[in-house]
């Protein structure tokens, strides 16, 4: 603010509430000519409509002494709050400020409390109850959004729980993800293959992944594959988890696995963003809602021997 | 007789009808959308049926249509009678009528389209909007062009209050209303972002101020002495909180945006302003309530007058509310839940709502030459069922508001929010229940009101009575 619009903001703010209480003075004292009415109280002498008419009471003192109260309370509070322009107040205070000396109190806190908990290997932490309780509270405030709050994910939102990992399954794999987000792209194929070669890849797919399908249809799609798709997916389709290429074999597909989503997604391709949560958790959470993810699959694979 | 020895009354009696249809439309539609959030597939998914376009209609149809209607209905009674002149112009009060009904159908039909400026309480498009200034335009030149005329120097209490309250919504709803059309349904605001917001709130708090209240007030300082046959309590107490009143309530806009990028210091503007305006609100409490000393057991036998001094209290509850839920510290607990929504009814059902029926109740019998509504004792009814209806709706709000506000404020102790958002709100289902119920006892009334209009209307001997004016008693 330039010192003009600084001083126009305290020369008006003022001067109003400067006005307003010489209105409530100059009035109290203003002599105002009356007459006096047949029940004997004093009157303006008025009288609209045939009946209408007005006392010449004073007004009511408590009620002045409100209002004088009102405006000491206001100017208190110009002064030790911003207000006056670029006048910052004695305390100081902002609501800027106000949030990050909230923030760091709640850190602070954090890290005294569990600090030295969150310090130990992921490992260790997603065997231990305390940092799973914290981190499922967690994972339901911050991912359960995209990846549901049984973290078994959505169309296009990994299942987070089946131990099939489109960006590497290990403790640190899973923490990057979290930590930097992540983002898969996979080009579309619509204009290098026409609607039946679109289809017989799509075939060779669901063969990768187990599925019964018509052998010759996969044969012929299985030229297209290796030479559209096996850079990324790898020629044996167990793809690549340093791209986010997702494993064709395991028979897990985020966006379905009917013969018309493989297509859509062999035509069109795929955009998947996760957006990332280290600035928004802090390291220190990042590291919790990641053990809390890795118990999930140590259960479905205890489950599944 | 001729003309100009009438007054106009023609037109009162359109827009005081009209309060009452426009009142019981729009609760309806109140009464269907708070069951709405408590069953939010009941409208089957049919869009123009949808809360998001209903709400809107919802407020539009209680201030403007039903509001409205109520102000221009007892502005032009009390204009003519208090100048002891006619109107200034009768084509142009017909145009003010049917104009207004104009802009409340084109609500009707544009709103559930989903066709919104997308500003609160300013969503009529652009075409509409235009048609809202025309009207307010002819509007005031038929309330100060009647001025004007008056037969007596000094101007009425109550007009002060009503011509302040037509020049702000006119410059209020314009500058609000600034914007680029895209297409005929379409436009953008001229304003952008914090600005944006600023303008709009500037212009929502003026119309809570100007628009509910200082037009309120005006209907208040005609029709509480004249129901009561007593003088108004003090005059200089009336000069004191009218000008104090206009003045300050153009600063406290920003109170609706604390804790957010407006600037720290505006948002303390708007705080400190609120607070001083408390006095000055009250004013009119202490006036209107003052004024029955004297008549005070007329409130046994009168429940006109009794709609008239509950209407008060409720008006003294919400503005000490007001100023309080300004305050920063209040607000951070306050904003965003139900408890705005239920200071809202305080003011809209327990004072606009209240004064205006009371107001209606007392003008309709003199516009048809009788001495009293069809039945005194439906009006009876119809005051135990706004006030338990109010009294419902304000507790169920603060309630449900409080908890929602202190439950999403707690944490756990590794820094996680306690309850989800859904978690809150399962909390909040009971009391949007009693809101639902209060809502429907309140609206109940408006029945009991069309129908002793109705009956009122039938015994009139003489529905098109034309009424002398006066010489002033002395000018």
């Amino acid at each position: 603010m330039s010192a003009f619009w600084h001083w126009f903001v305290v020369i008006i703010t003022l001067g109003f509430i400067a006005a307003m209480v010489w209105l409530f003075i100059a009035t109290g004292r203003a002599r105002v000519p009356s007459e006096t009415n047949e029940e004997g109280n004093e009157t303006t002498g008025h009288v609209w409509d045939e009946d209408l008419t007005e006392l010449n009471n004073p007004m009511p003192r408590w009620w002045l002494w409100l209002f004088y109260g009102t405006v000491i309370w206001s100017l208190i509070y110009l002064a030790l709050y911003p207000g006056l322009g670029n006048f910052a107040g004695i305390t100081g205070w902002t609501s800027e400020g106000q949030y990050i000396e909230e923030m760091e109190q709640a850190t602070a806190e954090f890290d005294a409390r569990f600090g030295e908990l969150v310090g130990r290997p992921l490992e260790e932490l997603a065997h231990n109850p305390e940092a799973l309780r914290l981190g499922r509270n967690i994972f339901a405030h911050n991912c359960s959004t995209c990846h549901g709050s049984d973290a078994r994910g959505a169309r296009g939102y990994p299942n987070l729980t089946n131990n099939h990992w489109s960006w590497g399954g290990r403790p640190e794999q899973v923490l990057t993800s979290i930590y930097e987000g992540r983002e898969g792209i996979m080009p579309g194929f619509g204009d290098a293959l026409n609607d039946q070669e679109v289809t017989r890849t799509a075939v060779f797919v669901q063969q990768l992944a187990g599925m019964q399908v018509d052998q010759t249809m996969a044969a012929a799609g299985r030229r297209h594959y290796d030479m559209l798709c096996a850079a990324c997916h790898g020629p044996d389709g167990e793809g690549n988890p340093d791209l986010g290429s997702p494993d064709l074999t395991a028979g897990v597909f985020s966006y379905g696995s009917s013969i018309d989503a493989i297509r859509e997604t062999i035509r069109n391709g795929r955009h998947g963003v996760m957006p990332a949560q280290r600035d928004l958790l802090g390291e220190a959470r990042s590291r919790l809602v990641a053990a809390y993810v890795l118990s999930l699959n140590e259960t479905n694979s205890d489950a599944d021997d | 007789m001729s003309e100009a020895t009438t007054y106009n009354d023609k037109v009162i009696r359109q827009f005081a009808l009209m309060t009452a249809v426009w009142g019981l439309i729009g609760m309806l539609v109140g009464v269907l959308i708070a069951a709405q959030l408590i069953w939010p597939g009941m409208t089957l998914d049919i869009s123009w049926l949808s809360y998001g376009r209903l709400r809107p209609l919802h407020t539009n149809a209680v201030i403007f249509a039903f509001g409205g209607s109520a102000l221009f209905a007892t502005s032009y009674y009390c204009v003519q009678r208090t100048c002891h002149a006619r109107l200034f112009s009768d084509k142009l009060a017909a145009f003010t009528f049917w104009g207004w009904q104009a802009v409340i159908v084109g609500a009707v039909i544009t709103l559930p389209m989903g066709l919104t400026m997308g500003k609160e309480y300013a969503e009529l498009i652009w075409p509409l909007a235009i048609l809202v200034a025309l009207v307010w335009v002819a509007y005031a030149v038929v309330f100060f062009g009647t001025i004007v005329k008056r037969k007596v120097k000094h101007i009425y209490v109550a007009n002060w209050f009503l011509g302040a309250f037509i020049l702000t919504v006119a410059v209020l709803h314009i500058v609000n209303n600034l914007a680029i059309p895209t297409s005929l349904t379409h436009s953008y605001p001229i304003y952008a972002g914090t600005v944006d917001a600023m303008v709009q709130w500037w212009y929502g708090h003026n119309a809570v101020g100007f628009f509910l209240t200082a037009g309120f007030l005006g209907m208040m300082y005609y029709f509480v002495p004249k129901q009561a046959g007593r003088p108004i309590y003090s005059y200089r107490l009336s000069i004191v909180h009218f000008w104090s009143l206009i003045a300050i309530y153009m600063w406290a806009g920003p109170h609706h945006l604390q804790y957010t990028a407006l600037p720290d210091w505006v948002q303390t503007l708007g705080m400190i302003f609120s607070i001083m305006l408390l006095a000055p609100s009250w004013g009119g409490m202490i006036n209107g309530v003052m004024t029955l000393s004297g008549a005070w057991h007329k409130l046994r036998t009168d429940p006109i007058l009794r709609f008239m001094i509950v209407a008060l209290s409720f008006y003294g509850i919400a503005t000490f509310e007001g100023p309080m839920m300004s305050i920063r510290t209040v607000n951070a607990l306050s904003h965003y839940t139900d408890w705005t929504i239920g200071h809202v009814h305080a003011g809209a059902l327990g004072w606009v709502a209240m004064i205006s029926i009371g107001a209606i109740y007392s003008l309709w019998p003199r516009l048809f030459g009788l001495d009293k509504m069809y039945s005194t004792r439906l009006i009876e009814w119809h005051f135990w069922v706004s006030t338990i209806g109010t009294v419902l709706y304000i507790v169920a709000m603060w309630i449900a508001g409080v908890m929602q506000g202190l439950m999403w404020r707690t944490f756990n102790e590794d820094g996680t929010l306690t309850y989800t958002f859904a978690e809150v709100l399962q909390a909040t289902y009971p009391y949007y229940g009693l809101r639902l119920f209060g809502g429907i006892v309140f609206t109940s009334g408006m029945f009991m009101m069309l129908y002793n209009l109705y009956k009122t209307w039938q015994m009139a001997p003489e529905r098109n009575r034309e009424v002398p004016v006066p010489a002033p008693a002395h000018a």
